[in-house]
């Protein structure tokens, strides 16, 4: 089956992006295919480079890179909610005159039509949030 | 590109927390992607269309006058559900008066709301292709 995800909350404030992970890691090992992750609301803050967490702790932000780079999943930040929480990439800064980037590898930024179009194109789409 | 049934369960109070707003967002750009677009209110989210808004004081954005553009964008189908809207001590009475413009129909305004119950709710789920909540 393909799936498509939105992930809604940040991490470890909540479990949401957590759970996505791990669903996402079961369905791949089960032969399902993850069209694309879409990150909204709060959800962005998992698409910064600049987290770290303590050793002890899991790194989420550099689970869902290498979940990206291993499967070639699609992330997908909404440029619109990025751009209130301060969540920018290379083009991005530039464009807004800021000194620097914070995205994280195998995440990219773009517009709301890309969750619109994965629900469009997955068999189910699946909703991590509060 | 398809079409599929889209809706858009809305959970949340109107302010306090960023998810109507961004809601509406995204029920703006499933319209402009041609989807045959559907919205639920649910508990707190049945203030996010009450009439009367003001944020005078807290410093936001009144968002509301957007609902009213809804029709315009072909957003015709807004699901109130009836226990939450009497739980809270409302009627339709207090919520906005959301209309569309029946093109079939020689322009006539036809409301948007429809008072659904919990169990009528369901079934329009059941019909859903994706389920966006929120």
């Amino acid at each position: 089956m393909k799936y498509s995800i939105m992930v809604n909350e940040g991490p470890y404030t909540h479990q949401a992006s957590d759970s996505a992970l791990q669903f996402c890691k079961a369905a791949l090992e089960a032969e399902h295919e993850i069209f694309r992750v879409f990150f909204y609301h709060d959800g962005v803050n998992n698409g910064t480079r600049y987290t770290v967490p303590p050793a002890d702790d899991r790194n989420i932000q550099k689970e869902w890179s290498k979940l990206a780079e291993t499967h070639e999943i699609d992330l997908v930040i909404c440029i619109a909610a990025a751009q209130r929480r301060g969540i920018m990439d290379a083009d991005e800064a530039k464009r807004q005159g800021i000194d620097g980037d914070n995205i994280a590898p195998g995440f990219r930024i773009s517009g709301l039509g890309q969750l619109i179009e994965g629900g469009i194109i997955a068999d189910r789409q699946l909703v991590f949030g509060d | 590109m398809a079409t599929k049934k889209f809706m858009f369960l809305n959970r949340k109070a109107p302010y306090g927390t960023v998810y109507a707003l961004e809601s509406l967002e995204v029920v703006l750009i499933g319209a402009a992607f041609e989807q045959d677009v559907s919205l639920a209110f649910v508990g707190d989210g049945v203030y996010q269309i009450a009439k009367g808004q003001s944020t005078d004081g807290i410093g936001m954005k009144n968002f509301s006058p957007t609902y009213k553009a809804l029709g315009d964008y072909e957003v015709t189908k807004l699901y109130v559900e009836k226990e939450s809207l009497e739980s809270r001590g409302l009627t339709l009475d207090d919520l906005m008066p959301l209309v569309w413009e029946d093109e079939d129909d020689d322009y006539a305004e036809k409301p948007s709301i429809r008072l659904v119950s919990s169990a009528e709710l369901a079934a329009v789920f059941d019909e859903q292709d994706v389920v966006l909540s929120f």
